[in-house]
């Protein structure tokens, strides 16, 4: 017996499905079987460009009213299990609201998950994804032993997403059933930081800065940079946790993945957790003063020198072309 | 107000990973210390107790071979004390069977007000074992918090999100994870590291525990590859001679993006 049912958490953001659930959709109808999209609140935006990608069910489990995804969404998957359905894999995408999700279902069916995957395949009942390590340099293969559903969360990007022009799913309705002493994690207030230019997961240009800007001040010189070249600036844990830049602007292993036609490290080692976020990208330029540092290892062109005295020159030399 | 701390201990992040070839899993031998994104969390277990005026603070762990050197470590910081599960039976436990492990040395230390989590683990990062902590306990939960404070019997918790943060209220208990830098962990004194010698640790087994199955056998998953990714091409490397700016402009119209 091969894999007949798949399902994918999908998200949507600004009425529109994240490209991660689109990319999800597209691996799913893939693997063979029927294709179906789960998704924590209304799915009337949403549901037409999910069947697009190859959803033919589509289940909505309305409004939350507040309350956080991961156990709501959960329980309801849950008890579609329960009353009848019978998925064969589960496709998660590996961010805050994908882990939660499939966290609390993992515990409520007692099934293990594999996370951070960038690949899956299927083999008749064998079912196997691939997880990278060490930065990227070794791929690992788990193939699931037990019975499914088989749990799997991906990282952004590990697939493209490609459009089935197929017709509007089949919405069925998947309540929240009651949650109880889970219960009572509510958003009241949400707040977006603003940001300009394209978007850093998308940009086709993305200029990133690191500890070696030297202070928060500097990372002005990165956003410049970015802005001239119409792209998007990222920056490394490092200057995140220290309270530079906003979180959202992270790239690696716990923040964006990104995989533009050129990145441009300023001022950035390369750890291994940097690196899962932006070894993808086609070209890339590196600038640290450090000749030894492992971000050469993956830079087309690399630059031994002071991002103070790099940055301001190329900014002006690109600002002279107009 | 009582508040449990998971604290995981890995090998020193300052030396490279290596796989086992027998058994293709990470190698976890020899000395640990307290992972990094567990000190956020008993630095904020510390404060929240402070800032209830009173309580206490204990940890758990699941670690091979004994090991407690990063449970001393937060132990100096100023935990009371904890529960350390340690067991061969558990080697190669998967997030699911960590997180039953985990979530019964909770219930041996009387379970707490709030369960504090890192967001993930430095070496194994499947950042789900927290929420699946809460779902064995029966508690709510709030992933990824990069402000905590409790207001009477519940918390509020600003919840880091891609475009932002949320505000989250949830009442307690509870289970909470937090990102890296939300606290300032404090460095153990002196006088903490002395102490904390004699801090009371409980040592048990899953069996103990009543936790079964565990490791291998229990994992439901199994490594069946492990193969190099394809290298990136080497690059150019030159030096800065104050003119290499004009390389990089070169090399954006040789690709065509200015
Ligand atoms: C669980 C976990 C998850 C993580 N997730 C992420 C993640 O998602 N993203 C991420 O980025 N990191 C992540 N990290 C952190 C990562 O390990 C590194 O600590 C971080 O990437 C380092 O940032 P950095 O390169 O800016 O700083 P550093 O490593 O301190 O490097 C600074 C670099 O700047 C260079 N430099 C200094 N001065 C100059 C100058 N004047 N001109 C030019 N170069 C200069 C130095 O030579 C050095 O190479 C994670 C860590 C853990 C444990
Ligand atoms: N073996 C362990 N011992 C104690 N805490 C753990 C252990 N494994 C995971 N945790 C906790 O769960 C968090 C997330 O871990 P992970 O799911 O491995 O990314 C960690 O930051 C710890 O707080």
């Amino acid at each position: 017996m091969a894999i007949s049912t798949i399902w994918v958490f999908a998200q949507e953001a600004n009425g529109a499905p994240t490209s991660g659930t689109l990319e999800l959709l597209t691996k799913a109808r893939s693997l063979g079987g029927s294709v179906a999209a789960v998704v924590g609140g209304d799915a009337s935006a949403i549901a037409g460009a999910l069947g697009e990608y190859g959803a033919t069910t589509v289940y909505a489990t309305g409004d939350l009213a507040g309350a956080l995804p991961g156990v709501a969404v959960a329980s309801a998957m849950k008890a579609l299990i329960d009353g009848g359905a019978s998925p064969d894999l589960i496709m998660f995408p590996q961010n805050y609201e994908g882990r939660d999700v499939m966290a609390r279902l993992s515990v409520k069916l007692d099934r293990t998950v594999l996370t951070n995957s960038i690949d899956i395949s299927v083999d008749g009942d064998t079912v196997s994804a691939t997880t990278p390590v060490f930065g990227g340099n070794t791929l690992v293969t788990a193939t699931f032993t037990g019975a499914g559903p088989h749990l799997v969360a991906f990282r952004p990007k590990s697939f493209a997403a490609e459009s089935t022009g197929g017709g509007a799913p089949e919405v069925v309705a998947a309540p929240v059933p009651d949650l109880g002493s889970t219960a009572g994690a509510a958003v009241t207030a949400v707040h977006v930081e603003e940001s300009t230019g394209p978007k850093l997961d998308e940009a086709d240009i993305v200029v990133a800065g690191g500890r070696g800007l030297g202070e928060a001040e500097k990372f002005a010189m990165v956003d410049e940079l970015a802005s001239v070249l119409k792209g998007a600036a990222g920056a490394s844990r490092a200057i995140v946790d220290a309270g530079w830049v906003p979180y959202s602007m992270q790239v690696g292993q716990t923040g964006k993945v990104v995989k533009p036609n050129v990145y441009i490290a300023a001022g950035i080692s390369g750890a291994t957790q940097h690196m899962v976020g932006m070894k993808g990208s086609k070209n890339i330029i590196a600038i640290n003063k450090d000749a030894e540092a492992p971000i050469f290892g993956v830079a087309d062109l690399g630059i031994v020198g002071d991002v103070h005295k790099v940055l301001p020159k190329l900014i002006e030399a690109l600002q002279a072309r107009g | 107000m009582k508040v449990i701390v998971c604290v995981k201990q890995i090998p020193d992040p300052a030396t490279p990973g290596e796989l086992d070839p027998a058994t293709n899993q990470l190698k976890r031998e020899g000395k640990l210390i307290l992972d990094e994104s567990d000190s956020y969390g008993v630095e904020m277990a510390l404060q929240l107790v402070d800032a209830a005026g009173g309580g206490e603070v204990a940890i758990v762990s699941m670690a091979p071979n004994d090991e407690m050197s990063g449970m001393r470590t937060a132990l100096a910081m100023g935990a009371a004390q904890g529960v350390l599960v340690s067991d061969p039976a558990l080697a190669g436990s998967d997030a699911l069977t960590t997180a039953k492990v985990l979530a019964a040395a909770v219930q041996r230390l009387g379970g707490a007000d709030l369960v504090l989590a890192g967001t993930e683990s430095s070496d194994g990062y499947t950042g789900t074992v927290p929420e699946q902590m809460a779902e064995i306990l029966g508690l709510p939960s709030v992933t990824f918090a990069k402000s905590v404070a409790v207001d009477g019997g519940s918390l509020k918790v600003n919840r880091q999100t891609e475009a932002g943060y949320d505000d989250v209220t949830c009442p307690l208990p509870a289970l909470v994870s937090v990102t890296a830098g939300v606290v300032e962990p404090r460095y153990p004194s002196f006088k903490g590291i002395m102490a904390a010698k004699s801090k009371p640790v409980e040592t048990v087994t899953a069996a103990d525990l009543g936790v079964t199955p565990a490791g291998w056998a229990g994992a439901g998953q199994t490594i069946s590859e492990v193969a190099q990714a394809p290298a990136r091409e080497a690059g150019t490397v030159i030096e800065d001679d104050g003119e290499a700016f004009g390389k990089i402009v070169e090399y954006l119209e040789g690709l065509k993006v200015i």
